[in-house]
């Protein structure tokens, strides 16, 4: 039987977690406990999530590559199929394919500063990675973790940030744009955070996910502090149908991002980054 | 080119196919254009019929000469004999307790032989074969259909005023891989196999050995299709030109239809759609052509990265001869010209990439 990149495994719903009032995360095991053995990935990786009879959605992996217990994706409502997957309840059933696409540089980075960047919600991809260096905090120098939301309220896993900041050689540095009452961190653009950031630029690698512009500004940030290029390393996002580079939706340039990204440095993109209509 | 096959032997090669159990396709005329479709008799062949094409034209003219084969090419490739335009991929099905069961759907085709395949369009084939099949991830209802496939191509003896194949490199003689290749003279073809099906075919065949002036023949109206009123330039720095001002005139006169996408033979993007079924629980996952030129290609969670046709063409162009070099190694272009002559507002590929560099 020749593999079939196309066909999804049934999942269960082993556990929903809301996380916000449109932020939600779903834990899943594959129903063919083999085929579960079987299943692994890396950090920053993406699978295909289908909703019977709705269609499928690109969606993150938020675990552990080493947990092999459950793969949970951490999903905002956005369109037609993750506002059908928010009705979803334990016990029910999706398909997934997976795992695609190229993940965030965690062999490469170790022994090394680790800077973890994102703008606008939740970003998923790279709280899988704060996790990541935290369980393996010997592994990695500096673990700086940087967020910035629009609204206070769109920070999800408020309470993480607090036991993250006090992990040992961590620093957190949380901004809002819109700020109220009780917001103890930042108000402003991510970017204006890198300022104080503490790493070494000659021995630290910077992960970016969220808005283009945001990581844009980011990477300029990151290159004013004496950061390579080539250790800037960024998460795309495009339309995904097909999610093993033969469908074309995502192409960027001369690149799929479904299987030669989401997740490139710096040099790969930044010839087309921020060029409108790519 | 060692064998000559008479005219009217012609019909020894459709039965030897019949009986190896292929079924055939070959090229007819169909609405005033050249088509593929089922061949069952030479008596269905274009004869005497030549293309005229221009931007933004196509018309067919006949002429008393005996040939088969004297025309360039009609508006489909044989791209949807591998690449099916709307194909099944799987199915699933919800039982009571919610669980799913997914099948996949894989084409089961008929082995088809397809006579008069164009160099164009196997330079084509080869470069779809790359993209679905030789990358990373294989393509099984690709290679199902391809796998199915006997190919007899014929030689161009004709070029049209839209065709540069010439300075792609890709025509208009043959260079790929074939089953059969047929060069047409008036008494017959000459032929030559070039795997181990055409050449069992071939042996079934009332041959004789083609002579020099056979040979010098074929060559010479062969030579007649060099020349070509087309040139395309070898790899043009788009890339470098994104804020030239042209882009703005193609998209003004753009319609944004998706034809030259429809008829490029390279063109490999498609969508995937869902139908569920009226019970609720059976549902398809089926792929269909899709097209840079239409909205809903780089929609991204509420917004369209590319919404307008300047946007669209460059998109569409910027891949196809530019990208293409970077993904598969070479240009994305065989040089068929049918994107000129499809394209309702005669947008001419190689006039555009000239003002463009």
């Amino acid at each position: 039987m020749k593999p079939n990149d196309y066909l999804p495994h049934e999942v269960q719903i082993v556990a929903r977690v809301q996380e916000a009032p449109d932020i939600f995360t779903l834990r899943l095991r594959f129903t063919d406990l083999a085929h579960h053995a079987r299943y692994h990935f890396d950090a920053g990786q993406f699978n295909m999530l289908y909703l019977h009879g709705v269609g499928e959605v690109a969606i993150s992996i938020a675990s552990d590559p080493k947990d092999t217990h459950l793969i949970d994706h951490t999903v905002r409502v956005v369109g037609r199929v993750t506002k059908a997957l928010a009705q979803l309840q334990t016990g029910d059933y999706l398909g997934l394919r997976g795992p695609f696409g190229r993940g965030w540089p965690m062999a490469a980075a170790q022994g090394r500063d680790v800077l973890l960047i994102t703008g606008g919600l939740g970003c998923a991809p790279v709280v899988s990675v704060v996790h990541y260096v935290l369980r393996r905090r010997a592994h990695y120098a500096r673990l700086v973790i940087m967020q910035g939301v629009k609204h206070t309220h769109d920070l999800i896993w408020r309470r993480q940030y607090d036991t993250w900041a006090a992990a040992p050689n961590t620093q957190v540095l949380l901004t809002a744009d819109q700020t109220g009452q009780g917001w103890p961190f930042n108000t402003g653009l991510v970017t204006q955070l890198i300022g104080q950031a503490q790493f070494d630029p000659a021995n630290a690698v910077a992960m970016l996910c969220g808005p283009e512009g945001m990581m844009r500004a980011t990477a300029q940030a990151l290159q004013e502090r004496g950061l390579p290029d080539h250790d800037i390393w960024l998460s795309m996002e495009r339309n995904m149908h097909c999610a093993v580079g033969h469908c074309g939706h995502c192409q960027f340039g001369s690149s799929f991002i479904c299987k030669d990204g989401p997740v490139y440095p710096l040099p790969e993109i930044s010839h087309l980054l921020g060029v409108k209509g790519f | 080119m060692n064998h000559f096959l008479a005219r009217e032997d012609f019909p020894h090669l459709l039965s030897a196919l019949t009986q190896a159990g292929y079924g055939c396709v070959g090229p007819q005329i169909r609405q005033g254009a050249i088509v593929f479709d089922h061949l069952h008799s030479v008596t269905q062949l274009p004869q005497g019929w030549q293309d005229e094409q221009q931007p933004a034209h196509y018309r067919l003219q006949q002429t008393d000469s005996p040939y088969w084969f004297n025309w360039s090419n009609g508006a489909s490739a044989i791209k949807p004999y591998t690449f099916a335009p709307q194909e099944n991929l799987w199915t699933v099905q919800r039982d009571q307790s919610g669980r799913l069961r997914f099948q996949a759907t894989l084409p089961q085709p008929q082995k088809t032989a397809i006579i008069g395949v164009r160099a164009c369009d196997l330079a084509a084939l080869a470069l779809q074969d790359q993209h679905f099949l030789h990358g990373k991830h294989v393509d099984p209802y690709y290679q199902a259909r391809r796998e199915s496939l006997l190919l007899i191509g014929v030689n161009c003896t004709h070029a049209a005023a839209t065709c540069f194949c010439v300075s792609t490199g890709d025509g208009p003689d043959i260079r790929q891989p074939y089953d059969l290749l047929l060069s047409e003279i008036a008494a017959g073809f000459l032929l030559s196999s070039g795997s181990t099906a055409g050449a069992t075919l071939a042996a079934q065949l009332p041959l004789t050995p083609a002579s020099d002036a056979q040979q010098h023949t074929a060559q010479q109206r062969m030579q007649a299709a060099t020349q070509q009123q087309r040139h395309l330039p070898a790899k043009p720095p788009l890339f470098a030109h994104l804020d030239h001002p042209h882009w703005q005139t193609v998209g003004a006169r753009c319609l944004a239809c998706g034809n030259c996408t429809s008829v490029c033979p390279t063109c490999f993007c498609h969508q995937a759609v869902e139908i569920p079924d009226l019970d609720g629980d059976t549902s398809r996952h089926e792929r269909r052509w899709d097209s840079c030129f239409q909205p809903g290609h780089s929609y991204i969670h509420g917004w369209q990265i590319r919404s307008n046709a300047t946007d669209y063409y460059r998109q569409w162009l910027t891949h196809k001869l530019a990208g293409w070099h970077e993904q598969f190694g070479r240009s994305g272009c065989t040089g068929c010209g049918r994107c000129i002559s499809w394209c309702p507002a005669g947008i001419d590929l190689t006039a555009e990439v000239e003002q463009l560099v």
